[in-house]
């Protein structure tokens, strides 16, 4: 028996399928993890009302509640543009997961989950998946820009803050006063311009 | 306010910048009454450590009392804290084992890309060294920002000890006891300690503590290693002899059983493999210069415990892995946890155990801050620690 089902070939390792060398990483896929010293539950709730996502995710500007499972997400884009789309929730399983996925017409076409697994005496694994499908032609290529820029970094940029947020009860900033925090984040609004 | 800012390889200034603000909850402001320069701030004065910007407030060793605290701070104004150098939440999981530096909640996540990119993991926040560690304006200021002060400082309720006997319970004495920790001592020990800059002898006192029997400093300022031997400690001054056959022979061939690397990458002396990274680090082919811990590999026991609180920054060649392994060393290091040393040692040097005070050179008030650096950088042997002072100016003008 034991020696059958060591004969039996493995297609694959165990290793997340987003860490494939055949896929771009940064391409259609991201998944970023971090883990948070909070129960389950108290981080789906939070995670499930828009209103608090705002702080979190550093480039929303805001979420419109359309209904339990529709919502309009509007987010920066560069060159001082923003993008919005219609994001719908098509399954969740409370203090677990959550899936979405844009509705038709959005320019960026984009679904993922996240979901909120017990880590025991670590608290929660947080954990995002993200595909999206850059957009054809021209117009689409400055919005895409925004997502193709380094997606991942911002996933785990925004995952970084909310784990700061629920454990700290603050989300860091190195700035001395409220001058150098705005300056800050205009250094930031003109490199993101530039590139 | 006036403030110590960096400009670039050995030009620091003395400025006025705009006031810290309360920015979150849990951020106090504190007006700072006493400030070091530390062996640490050399580095960025050497413009070995990236990614410091013109104009950042140096300096991660600072206390004074607290005049504004945020709605989540449990400090009062007219307290007086010592501040951790390290910015640590006390409540995720790099905190609950007590690796407060490991904490990587003080560190903004915009900034946290770097560290992850260079060490695999990003750092934690610092005051005043550079945006690897967050970016925060540090406390060789008239004014500071603090934040988490319900969680890092440490509240000194008694006015009768003055801020030089405490002041160092901000990173040095930590880090030298730290460090002496790190090497495991068991009683009967001979530990050899690199470096006698106030890390190396705030080791030196540690290890002691720790129940060494013998402890033998390295260095080649005869002021430094004049105070080490006030400890108790033997020394060798690696001018006048060679570190190796040295120690081989004072240990009766055998080599130490525990190494502390009080040095870090700016090791000193015409050693050819130190010259040899001198050239790499300033044609930028290597960052670190690692003449001292090679030594120490070398050096060190079979079996032996070495400890590294010197500080490097990022790639080293030749570095002899294969003697590390042969000889079954184990080595430990890392940015110091200070949180969880502040109040055994406070108590320490209430009870006068540990003398705190001795390393104390040069009071300077802090618009001569950048002669500070200048001393502590070119006259090292007798300038063994300077404490700006803040407000003594008004005082001495
Ligand atoms: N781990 C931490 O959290 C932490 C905290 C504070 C300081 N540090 C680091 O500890 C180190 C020491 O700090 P410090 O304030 O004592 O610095 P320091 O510059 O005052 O002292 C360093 C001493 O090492 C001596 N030295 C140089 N080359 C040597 C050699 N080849 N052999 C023996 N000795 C040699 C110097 O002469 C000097 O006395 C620095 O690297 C500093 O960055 C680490
Ligand atoms: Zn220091
Ligand atoms: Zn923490």
């Amino acid at each position: 028996m034991k020696q059958e089902q060591l004969s039996e070939t493995v297609e694959r390792d165990d290793a997340p399928i987003t860490a494939a060398r055949d896929i771009h990483p940064d391409r259609t896929l991201v998944a970023e993890s971090v883990t948070i010293s909070r129960s389950a539950q108290d981080l789906y709730d939070f995670w499930r009302n828009p209103a608090n996502l705002v702080q979190v995710l550093e480039n929303l500007v805001s979420i419109e509640v359309r209904d339990r499972h529709r919502s309009l997400w509007t987010v920066k884009a560069p060159g001082g543009n923003e993008v919005s789309w219609e994001s719908v929730v098509t399954k969740e399983e409370p203090g677990r997961e959550i899936y979405w996925q844009s509705a038709e017409g959005a320019d960026v076409a984009n679904s993922g989950r996240i979901t909120f697994a017990d880590a025991g005496d670590r608290g929660t694994v947080v954990r995002a998946v993200i595909a999206y499908s850059p957009p054809g032609g021209a117009i689409g290529r400055t919005i895409a820009r925004l997502f193709q820029r380094e997606p991942r970094l911002q996933t785990r940029r925004d995952l970084h803050r909310f784990k700061q947020l629920m454990e700290a009860g603050e989300i860091a900033t190195s700035a001395r006063n409220r001058r150098q925090r705005d300056e800050r984040n205009e250094d930031q609004a003109l490199a993101e311009k530039r590139t | 306010m006036k403030a110590i800012t960096w400009h670039g390889k050995h030009d620091v200034r003395c400025e006025t910048v705009d006031d810290p603000e309360i920015l979150n909850p849990r951020d106090a402001v504190i007006r700072v009454t006493s400030t070091a320069i530390c062996g640490s701030d050399l580095h960025l004065y050497d413009g070995y450590i990236p990614s410091l910007k013109p104009g950042d407030v140096l300096g991660h060793e600072f206390m004074g009392e607290v005049v504004e605290a945020g709605s989540a701070s449990t400090l009062r104004p007219g307290q007086r804290v010592v501040v951790p150098f390290t910015i640590s939440c006390g409540r995720c999981y790099h905190c609950s084992k007590q690796q407060y530096s490991g904490c990587e909640n003080g560190n903004p996540a915009d900034k946290q890309d770097m560290g992850r990119e260079l060490y695999g993991q990003p750092m934690a926040g610092l005051f005043g060294y550079s945006h690897l560690t967050g970016g925060y304006s540090g406390g060789q200021a008239e004014y500071v920002r603090v934040p988490f002060s319900d969680f890092g400082p440490l509240v000194i309720p008694d006015d009768s000890i003055d801020d030089d006997k405490v002041l160092f319970l901000t990173d040095i004495l930590p880090t030298g006891w730290m460090a002496a920790e790190n090497a495991g001592i068991e009683p009967g020990d001979t530990v050899a300690v690199w470096g006698c800059g106030p890390v190396g002898l705030f080791a030196v006192q540690s290890a002691f503590l720790m129940g060494a029997e013998r402890v033998i400093a390295i260095d080649h300022f005869h002021h430094r290693l004049e105070l080490a031997r006030r400890f108790g400690a033997e020394t060798i001054d690696f001018e006048q002899s060679k570190v190796y056959e040295a120690l081989q022979d004072m240990t009766g061939g055998i080599g130490p059983d525990a190494s502390i690397d009080c040095v870090g990458l700016e090791a000193h002396g015409a050693f050819a493999d130190n010259i040899w990274d001198q050239i790499k680090v300033s044609t930028l082919l290597g960052t670190d210069r690692g003449h001292v811990i090679r030594q120490v590999i070398l050096a060190t026991r079979k079996g032996g415990r070495i400890s590294m609180p010197g500080v490097y920054g990022g790639v080293l060649d030749k570095f002899p892995l294969g003697a590390l392994m042969q000889k079954g060393l184990t080595l430990r290091t890392g940015q110091t946890h200070v949180q969880r040393y502040l109040r055994p040692l406070y108590t320490a040097i209430a009870e006068g155990k540990i003398d705190s005070t001795f390393l104390i050179s040069h009071r300077l008030p802090l618009d001569q801050g950048p002669e500070g650096y200048r001393k502590f950088h070119d006259e090292q042997d007798t300038c063994t620690k300077i404490v700006l002072k803040p407000g003594l100016e008004a005082l001495s003008a």
